[in-house]
């Protein structure tokens, strides 16, 4: 029974070990994520419509997603911009350093959340390194959604590079010297023959950037002064309601968070589809 | 080609030519474009690393030994690197297994698969604690039973190790899938077609042609596992010496405002982030080829 069900899954390979591999895969991502993240789901569904319209329209949830997927979407786009500008000099540029840099890039990944959130409140508190230069001018980092945006962008920086890099590594020159050839300029080659080619892939970046931010939340509760309604992230609010054993709170603000992102990886995802049938595939 | 070019015209004696190719920018845009660089990560990645050591160091060496071998800290740290060995090895097993099984088959639902796999990155790590205090928590279906066997998951080591692995789940998968794709299958089925067995050839073949980027993955889930904050924080319950992992005890400290004592804690995690990243741009420049698959996708 069971060969026969694998066999029709299956095309034919002279590979033994496909049962085992699968089945291990399978009963593993079911266990860890498949069937908690459902009892999400089917937790939010019985807690009736009622309650999930009640919390949902709370003007605190609401001002708490509102802030969580402004600022990720602020940070995100500022990671596409620096983003693209480290990823072209990383692979277009020779300068000292620049093995030093590209291994830096990484450093978000690596670093653990909390250290961020703790070293970048202490950089940009208005005591701080930074922030004591910028308190005397009226900029207050910390403690606003400024700082948010900050932490925000330092978690989300290496998925553009990341993303960017490999295309931009692979991309043809003579296409850019054909195009000086029959006349264009160099920002006439870059913004008309380069850019198309990097498009979906700046697009990955951000949107990788963007669902990471939305979750993130160890950089961000030091430095963000989480106070209600102004600097309150959508998962700071979600263990708050945990902590006032509110379960059909914090359920309710964690399905609209996952759905608010599913939203967003899918548009993303479609823009990048037309631009790939546009410009084609690189 | 263009880059030969573009190294005569950085010679000194060429400047007088003023010779630049066609397909680079022009000097001033250049620099403006390496400083900018070097600005934006000085202010936003180096500095922030910095200032951990500083402030770990400020009170001097006696007050940083202290900070890590006070019994708190100390029971954070043993914590820490008892979840790490438990969570990496399973997300290894992990890793090998679907890899394997999306790499050298074709089937039905493979895309899927790989969807499915990559989704623990886009959700939260606090949805991710959430997740696992409704399942085994004492609201929860599973709460009376668990409780009636005198078995604790939530607010105990077995949720802080399931968030964890929840967290770093894809980590080893996503190296290893694109890089034994591009690989394809010759190899597994020549050794195949000369009379090895399936584990000969796993052990022989594949494993061996994926050892680095395997080692990269394992390192990064490892840095990811101990460093995690989110997920651990929701199920942990934060009981100092018994459930505090070491960025939670970072948080505890920090809260207090013991400063100084945060920062050292905070530096040891900082180290284990710095030797990952060395280790990994060793690997990168080393077996450029054996990893750069990951890079190409």
């Amino acid at each position: 029974m069971a060969a026969t069900t694998i066999a029709s899954v299956r095309k034919s390979s002279v590979i033994p070990g496909f049962g085992l591999a699968l089945g291990v895969t399978l009963t593993y991502l079911s266990l860890i994520v498949l069937i908690p993240l459902a009892g999400l789901f089917w937790r939010s569904a019985s807690g009736g419509l009622d309650e999930f319209i009640r919390i949902s329209t709370d003007p605190r949830t609401l001002a708490a997603l509102r802030l969580s997927f402004t600022t990720s979407f602020v940070a995100a786009l500022v990671n596409l911009v620096f983003g693209l500008i480290l990823a072209w000099i990383l692979v277009r540029y020779e300068f000292p350093g620049r093995r030093l840099l590209d291994a830096v890039i990484d450093l978000p990944f690596a670093l653990p959340t909390a250290v961020a959130g703790i070293a970048l409140t202490t950089l940009y508190a208005p005591n701080g390194w930074i922030g004591a230069w910028l308190a005397p001018l009226g900029i207050r980092i910390a403690y606003s959604q400024t700082g948010i945006i900050i932490a925000l962008i330092f978690i989300g920086l290496p998925f553009v590079v990341r993303s960017v890099q490999p295309v931009l590594e692979d991309l043809n020159r003579e296409v850019e010297e054909v195009a000086a050839t029959l006349g264009a300029n160099r920002r006439q080659t870059v913004r008309r023959v380069v850019m198309p080619a990097l498009w979906p892939a700046l697009l990955t970046g951000f949107a990788l950037a963007f669902a990471r931010a939305v979750g993130e939340y160890g950089s961000v509760i030091f430095i963000a002064g989480n106070s209600p309604y102004k600097t309150e992230i959508a998962p700071l609010l979600i263990v708050i309601k945990l902590e006032e054993f509110s379960y059909s709170g914090a359920t309710t603000i964690a399905v609209l968070m996952l759905i608010a992102s599913f939203l967003v990886l899918l548009a993303i995802n479609l823009i990048q589809s037309w631009s790939r049938r546009r410009y084609g595939d690189v | 080609m263009s880059d030969e070019a573009f190294t005569t015209a950085r010679l000194p004696g060429a400047s007088a030519i003023h010779f630049r190719p066609v397909t680079m920018e022009r000097k001033h845009v250049r620099v403006a474009l390496i400083l900018i660089s070097l600005a934006f990560l000085g202010l936003f990645l180096i500095m922030p690393v910095v200032a951990v050591f500083v402030e770990a160091f400020r009170g001097g060496m006696p007050a940083f030994a202290e900070a890590i071998f006070e019994p708190d800290a100390a029971a954070a740290i043993r914590l820490t690197l008892l979840v790490a060995a438990i969570s990496v090895p399973c997300n290894l097993v992990f890793g090998l297994a679907a890899s394997w099984a999306i790499a050298k088959f074709d089937f039905k639902g493979k895309s899927l698969l790989n969807t499915l796999i990559d989704l623990p990155f886009s959700v939260s790590p606090v949805i991710a604690g959430l997740i696992y205090i409704l399942m085994f928590g004492s609201q929860s279906l599973l709460g009376p039973w668990l409780k009636s066997e005198g078995i604790q998951v939530i607010f105990a080591v077995p949720g802080i190790v399931l968030a964890t692995i929840f967290v770093t789940f894809p980590f080893v998968a996503r190296e290893l899938i694109p890089l034994m794709e591009e690989q394809g299958r010759g190899d597994e089925e020549a050794a195949l077609s000369l009379g090895a067995s399936g584990f000969q050839v796993f052990f022989r073949v594949t494993l061996p042609n994926v050892k680095w980027a395997l080692l990269y993955g394992v390192l990064l889930c490892n840095a990811r596992a101990m460093g995690e904050f989110g997920a651990v924080s929701v199920v942990s319950g934060h009981i100092r010496g018994l459930t505090n992992t070491m960025p939670l005890h970072v948080e505890i400290l920090y809260n207090e405002y013991n400063f100084a004592a945060a920062f050292a804690v905070a530096s040891l995690l900082a180290l284990l982030a710095l030797f990952t990243l060395v280790v990994k741009s060793v690997l990168e420049w080393r077996y450029a080829d054996e990893i750069a698959a990951t890079r190409r996708h």
